[in-house]
């Protein structure tokens, strides 16, 4: 990973985040690349969630910064960051339950966000179609006018990767994408999300080790805030450092 | 075909036309008395709906209404105090405490236009400015509702003490104050000020009912739910919140003018906590976040405050108090919801009269059934 800094999409700089002293990221650094599909890992309390809080504008590092496409982001706010090209799935799915899945993806769709757009102006064309065709993906159409609320687990993770994607970022956070889900539905959306992966930059953080392996992406993982070490699924899995964090994580009391 | 595309129609212009019919039938029904005190219900529905707005939809559980509704009420009652003086003259309290000369905020006051304006334009901006340092900051939840409590009780204290510039405590009153040589209290001018309102309140139902259906109603809908997550999708909520709670102050502001001259008085009291509190409960009761339920509460309740308390005047508290406690442990939706949810059927499947079965219609006639009822009743101690 020795390429320069103008062909990075997303560089962390030595961002460190602490929370009264306790540092949540400790000197990270990390590159990827335009039309990347990397995943992260880590045990508990290595930092993923904080990382991804980082990038999106959720939290403000202490140290260090973060650049996006060649512009520092860093402190900037959360619709900042959304609107130049960072979108962000949530580790639980967060639909919005009162509203149809349709509507929810009429919010989310790329587009004007302000006040005076959404009340004077209307959805083009191309919006309502890409709209349609993300629920004919994501095989929503049935439920299409019913409040997204009584969805399914499944139907709820796949709603929100279709705003995700009808948002149309330019790199893809991911947060644990296949919790909760079925094998097969575990499999549809490793690709999903390869497919989207070179249009896309996407970054997926997950626990589980057979889907990252279906993703057959580079690997990065994190330990206490830090990275640990990079490499492909087989590279990581067999490095000493890498097995005893995992093996040490079995005792809760040593990882805080 | 034909049918249901009539029933449609009608159903869509049915509550139009009962609006027009009531409008024109009411004022020859009900005694001069009724139709002002039904006027002031129906004005209060414009402020109901503003707390609809900002909390029933947007999540924003405001206590300070209060504040922008007097300063409707304000505005208009100065106009009013101005209005038909010989040159010179000042409005009569000022000789009370001395005063000499009209202050300056007074003057713009004498012009209809401007006044025109000032009623809904002047608490919209005081909403939009407060509505904006406080959401910029993101102080929500019950930090709001108490910023908002405090605000309140600010512009209250400001209001009673300040004798030389708005009366104070005393407040303005409006029903002796002409207009088109008018007198305001007089039957005539209620009669045409309760037809205002009701054009009013349905211009106030329109807008509402325009923000909050399409894209924009959903984003309001999205803050409530998961304010986080819209900003995550590159929304400013901030902009958003700013904007209903400016509109929800004008709506307020409007209100206040309305009642203002329809109660002949506007004082501090409209600033008052419970007030601000009864607005909240009358969205409660009638159905938070339906617009229909905001006007229903502010109506029902106010005209059941005004029966109850001519009959029994210490009891109306703890009937008011009881309500909002019923609503919130029983009918979480209010009395829209509960009417959407099927709430009428099982009230009557309570009191004892099943409601038909759609699954077997024929059962519940069946005669050998009805028997069989009927003995098992009898046994266990008569169900029907």
């Amino acid at each position: 990973m020795t390429t320069t800094q103008s062909m990075n999409l997303l560089e962390l700089q030595g961002v460190t985040v602490s929370f009264d002293g306790f540092l949540a990221l400790n000197d990270l650094n990390l590159q990827l690349a335009p039309g990347e599909l990397r995943a992260v890992i880590g045990p508990n309390g290595a930092g993923k969630t904080t990382f991804l809080d980082v990038i999106t504008g959720k939290v403000k590092p202490t140290k260090g910064d973060v650049v996006f496409r060649g512009r520092s982001i860093a402190g900037r706010s959360e619709h900042h960051i959304s609107r130049l090209g960072i979108g962000r799935k949530f580790q639980t799915p967060r639909v919005y339950q009162n509203l149809s899945p349709r509507r929810n993806l009429e919010l989310a769709v790329r587009g004007p966000h302000g006040p005076a757009a959404l009340l004077f102006g209307s959805l083009s064309a191309e919006q309502r179609d890409r709209v349609q065709h993300l629920l004919a993906v994501v095989g929503l159409e049935r439920q299409a006018q019913q409040p997204a609320g009584g969805l399914s687990h499944g139907q709820k993770q796949w709603l929100e990767i279709a705003m995700l994607v009808a948002q149309d970022p330019e790199l893809l956070l991911v947060d644990e994408p296949v919790a909760g889900l079925t094998d097969e539905e575990t499999e549809r959306t490793a690709d999903l999300l390869k497919q989207l992966s070179g249009d896309h930059t996407v970054l997926v953080i997950e626990h589980d080790m057979e889907f990252i392996r279906d993703l057959q992406a580079p690997v990065t993982v994190l330990h206490e805030g830090h990275v640990l070490c990079e490499g492909s699924m087989d590279q990581v899995q067999n490095d000493p450092r890498v097995i005893e964090v995992y093996l040490g994580s079995d005792n809760p009391e040593e990882m805080a | 075909m034909a049918d249901l595309f009539a029933s449609r129609q009608l159903r869509r212009w049915l509550p139009w036309l009962l609006i027009v019919v009531a409008a024109l039938v009411l004022p020859a029904l009900l005694s001069p008395f009724r139709l002002n005190l039904l006027g002031r219900f129906l004005s209060l529905g414009i402020v109901a709906l503003g707390v609809d707005l900002i909390w029933g939809y947007t999540g924003l559980l405001s206590l300070g209404q209060g504040i922008f509704f007097a300063l409707g009420g304000y505005a208009l009652a100065m106009y009013l105090q101005l209005n038909e003086l010989k040159p010179g003259e000042l409005p009569e309290f000022f000789s009370l405490y001395g005063v000499k000369s009209l202050p300056a905020f007074w003057q713009p006051f004498e012009s209809p236009l401007f006044t025109f304006f000032a009623i809904w334009v002047i608490p919209a901006l005081v909403a939009g400015a407060l509505g904006y340092l406080v959401f910029r900051n993101r102080i929500k939840g019950v930090y709001f509702s108490i910023l908002t409590q405090a605000a309140l009780l600010v512009f209250f204290n400001f209001f009673n003490g300040q004798q030389k510039l708005i009366n104070g405590t005393n407040g303005l009153k409006t029903s002796t104050a002409r207009i088109f040589g008018e007198l305001i209290g007089s039957d005539a001018m209620q009669r045409n000020l309760f037809w205002l309102t009701v054009v009013l309140t349905v211009l106030a139902f329109l807008l509402c009912r325009w923000l909050t259906s399409g894209r924009f109603g959903d984003a309001l809908i999205a803050i409530r739910d998961d304010e986080p997550r819209l900003r995550f999708t590159g929304y400013n909520p901030t902009a958003y919140k700013t904007v209903v709670f400016a509109v929800a102050g004008a709506l307020a502001g409007i209100s206040g003018a309305l009642y203002t001259v329809q109660s002949g008085i506007v004082s501090p009291q409209y600033m008052a906590v419970p007030f601000s509190i009864e607005m909240v409960i009358w969205v409660a009761v009638g159905g938070r976040g339906t617009l229909f339920g905001a006007l229903l509460g502010a109506v029902l309740i106010n005209y059941a405050k005004s029966l109850v308390s001519e009959a029994l005047p210490e009891t109306w508290l703890f009937i008011q108090g009881g309500l909002f406690l019923l609503v919130v442990l029983a009918l979480p939706d209010g009395l829209v919801g509960w009417w959407r949810q099927g709430g009428p059927g099982r009230l009557i499947a309570m009191v004892g009269f099943t409601p038909r079965s759609s699954t077997y219609p024929a059962l519940e006639l069946d005669p050998q059934v009805q028997g069989e009822q009927d003995q098992l009743g009898s046994r266990s101690g008569g169900q029907h």
